[in-house]
């Protein structure tokens, strides 16, 4: 089985874009610690709930030992663009200890999303970077956002006390304008340590035709992100929406209170470690489990 | 034994520690009136919803009043919550097209439209989607247009007592549902849209069909406007009603015919085009009134400007005869086929004989793609389409895996139904019916 394994896993190793050697894959494959669901787990569930086991993120322990398997492609990116590992998922069906001899079982697979881009973004994102950066010197006159450019989109990573200063001028200044906001959608990434939830914003600029993201993080431990509604009044359902999926705390909303879930629920249902619930179904004399717990790809 | 069982419907008048609370069933309003006379200086707060004929589905308004004039408007919303952004993280990319066509039942396949444009930037295969896959997209999303703008207009008159209104919206609609089904197999939440292309070729007779239907259209919408532009009580309910200008509307997210009915001819049709839009031929429109009147007659007008897509569509489409509708890249485009048997709509017997007895790597194929589905490239995309309320976007997150990884859709129901209170506040009651009318909100997207 380990051969086998073996073989696999090193023969698609080569394929990644930061392939390391493999030298300790039998170690990796011989530890039931490195598997991916915590003890307990239903199988099925996600590779999403082992973090107390690391010190560090998990990404970061898989990285530094180096048996990390990239098993499929990242898509086309630019060269000057890197990628960021958020996740390192275990195995292919997220089941383990089944006595599986394919060698699934020991597939690595980093999740990597692209990361800052380099100078020159091309067309007019680098007039728009320029343009905000300028102005957030002279007024914040701290940290510039990191910019990621992926799919002609570009994202501006903002840290959260800068962001009420941030959307002011990306809706104020004469060569900005964004003076609309598609609202504010939460993403859980429970693997990306000391930045679990993210805040995505999609501003418009009408009077340029352009569109940006801005896109903040908080950690779940402290889930405060600074409430932009004083600055798009269409934010306030928008956040009190993503307080009550991911339980980003807003502050300064007028009123964070829950809006599509009854006031008294507990929990935030589209968190990553929130099941999606549901019950077995019996069809034809088989049972199928719930959607969660059905064998997955990871 | 009637003294003991308690209607809790009845109605009936309660002492609370927050004031009188009466429960209003109908036809007792004098009964109200005469347990309100002697606090009558106090504030009545009123419970309009969460069912109720006049609030657009399950929508609750909560009304601070002072006798008919409205002090305070706020909303309740979340009735109609399915949990289908959750939902979709558990399926693949392909079955997502199921759920998210659920939202809005109104403009499913803008639904549809807007996240599988997402999926194909996620996966950068924008440049080779068939162009009759496109121009089916196009077709179905406008006589969609018509069917929805069609429903607003009847809801809304039905909301004022304009019954005619809406006996007339409902008749011309079901020929749109009739097109739909006749293309689609389903007159709602088809899924025929999927990523890719769209599920499956023209069926025999449907250009033949939408030509009727074009026909027909073009002698009936002429009956909306005579019936209702200068209709002196249609008037005199609508106009001048949920009065919500420029700044307000950028200020509140406001898209679509609000936004138009302020003059500003912001139309991602025309601005971001998608889907070929820049190659078709017809005009956005406006009215410079900023209210509920406006926003009608501009409704009336958009199904105009579609008849005009749909018929350029149509053309196209006759000259693509037997043209693909799904990508060439075999390792997206879905194996199967339905086609219909004795036994009705099912997997059709060519494709089930060749996976079956003529090849081995087919039934592969078609086994991988169904049960495990397509990888997606990690990142995320915002595609945002004009959907009949406005802008409708999708932000849609890969993890590289072969599902999405978080699916949020910006529906303009739910950013449109903030401005109710800026439409409605310290107006009369009943105008608050015109103005969430004239927003044109519908609950399943909202709540999604």
């Amino acid at each position: 089985m380990t051969d086998d394994a073996n073989l696999r896993t090193g023969g698609v190793a080569g394929e990644g874009p930061n392939a390391p050697p493999d030298k300790e894959v039998h170690e990796e494959l011989k530890d039931p610690s490195s598997s991916s669901s915590a003890p307990g787990a239903p199988p099925g569930e996600r590779s999403l709930v082992d973090k107390s086991a690391a010190e560090g993120s998990i990404a970061d322990k898989s990285l530094n030992d180096k048996s990390v398997v990239v098993s499929d492609d990242p898509g086309p990116l630019p060269p000057h663009q890197d990628l960021d590992v958020i996740d390192v998922r275990h195995g292919m069906f997220g089941v383990t200890g089944t006595g599986d001899t394919s060698g699934y079982d020991g597939l690595v697979r980093p999740v990597a999303i692209p990361g800052a881009t380099e100078r020159p973004y091309g067309g007019w994102f680098d007039a728009v970077a320029d343009r905000l950066e300028s102005a957030l010197t002279t007024r914040a006159g701290d940290t510039l956002p990191k910019v990621v450019i992926h799919r002609g989109e570009i994202t501006f990573h903002v840290a959260r006390e800068q962001l009420v200063d941030v959307m002011q001028t990306l809706r104020d200044d004469a060569g900005l304008r964004f003076e609309f906001c598609s609202g504010v959608s939460g993403v859980h990434y429970p693997h990306d340590s000391g930045a679990e939830l993210h805040a995505v914003y999609h501003l418009l600029s009408m009077t340029h035709n352009r569109r940006v993201r801005v896109e903040v993080t908080c950690p779940d431990a402290d889930p405060h992100i600074p409430s932009v509604v004083s600055v798009y009044p269409t934010n306030d359902w928008h956040e009190r929406e993503t307080f009550d999926f991911f339980g980003i705390i807003f502050d300064g909303h007028p009123a964070l209170t829950r809006i599509e879930m009854p006031d008294d629920w507990p929990g935030h249902p589209q968190r990553k470690d929130y099941p999606l619930g549901g019950i077995p179904v019996e069809y034809k004399g088989a049972t199928i489990p719930p959607p969660d717990q059905r064998r997955s790809y990871n | 034994m009637t003294d003991t069982v308690r209607d809790p419907y009845a109605a009936s008048e309660q002492d609370t520690t927050s004031g009188k609370v009466f429960t209003v069933t109908g036809q007792d309003w004098d009964s109200v009136v005469a347990g309100l006379d002697n606090e009558s200086d106090e504030r009545v707060v009123v419970n309009m919803g969460p069912q109720h004929p006049s609030t657009h589905g399950v929508l609750r308004l909560i009304l601070e009043l002072d006798g008919e004039t409205v002090t305070e408007c706020r909303l309740g919303i979340g009735y109609l919550h399915t949990g289908i952004e959750k939902n979709m993280e558990y399926r693949s990319w392909t079955q997502g097209v199921t759920f998210c066509t659920r939202m809005d039942y109104l403009s499913p396949f803008y639904n549809e439209a807007a996240y599988c444009l997402a999926v194909e930037k996620l996966l950068d295969i924008e440049g080779d989607i068939p162009e009759k896959a496109t121009v089916m997209r196009v077709l179905l999303m406008e006589i969609n247009r018509i069917s929805s703008h069609l429903v607003a207009i009847a809801t809304g008159g039905m909301e004022i007592g304009a019954l005619t209104v809406m006996t007339i919206g409902f008749r011309e609609r079901e020929l749109c549902l009739d097109l739909f089904e006749l293309i689609t197999g389903l007159r709602m939440n088809s899924a025929f849209i999927r990523p890719g292309g769209v599920a499956q070729d023209l069926p025999a007779g449907a250009l033949d069909k939408v030509d009727e239907f074009l026909a027909l259209m073009e002698k009936r919408l002429p009956e909306y406007a005579a019936l209702c532009n200068a209709n002196p009580i249609f008037r005199g309910r609508l106009v001048d009603v949920g009065y919500l200008d420029l700044a307000g509307c950028l200020a509140l997210g406001i898209t679509g015919p609000v936004l138009r009915s302020t003059g500003y001819d912001w139309d991602l049709r025309k601005k971001q085009p998608y889907c070929g839009y820049e190659t078709y031929d017809f005009d956005v429109i406006t009215r410079d009134t900023a209210d509920s009147y406006g926003r009608f007659r501009i409704r009336v007008d958009e199904m105009w400007e579609s008849l005009k897509i749909i018929r350029q569509a149509a053309d196209r489409l006759r000259g693509m005869e037997g043209a693909p509708v799904m990508i060439a890249d075999k390792k997206i485009a879905w194996p199967s086929q339905l086609s219909i048997g004795s036994d009705g709509l099912g997997n059709s017997t060519d494709h089930i004989r060749h996976i079956m007895g003529e090849s081995m790597e087919a039934l592969i194929h078609h086994f991988k793609l169904v049960t495990e589905g397509f990888r997606v490239p990690t990142g995320q995309v915002y595609v945002p389409v004009e959907s009949p309320r406005g802008e409708l976007g999708c932000h849609l997150v890969s993890d590289g895996g072969t599902k999405p990884y978080r699916a949020h859709f910006r529906d303009p129901s739910f950013a449109h139904l903030q401005a109710a209170p800026a439409m409605s506040e310290g107006g009369q009651i009943a105008d608050i019916i015109v103005a969430v009318a004239s927003l044109d909100p519908v609950m399943g997207g909202v709540d999604r």
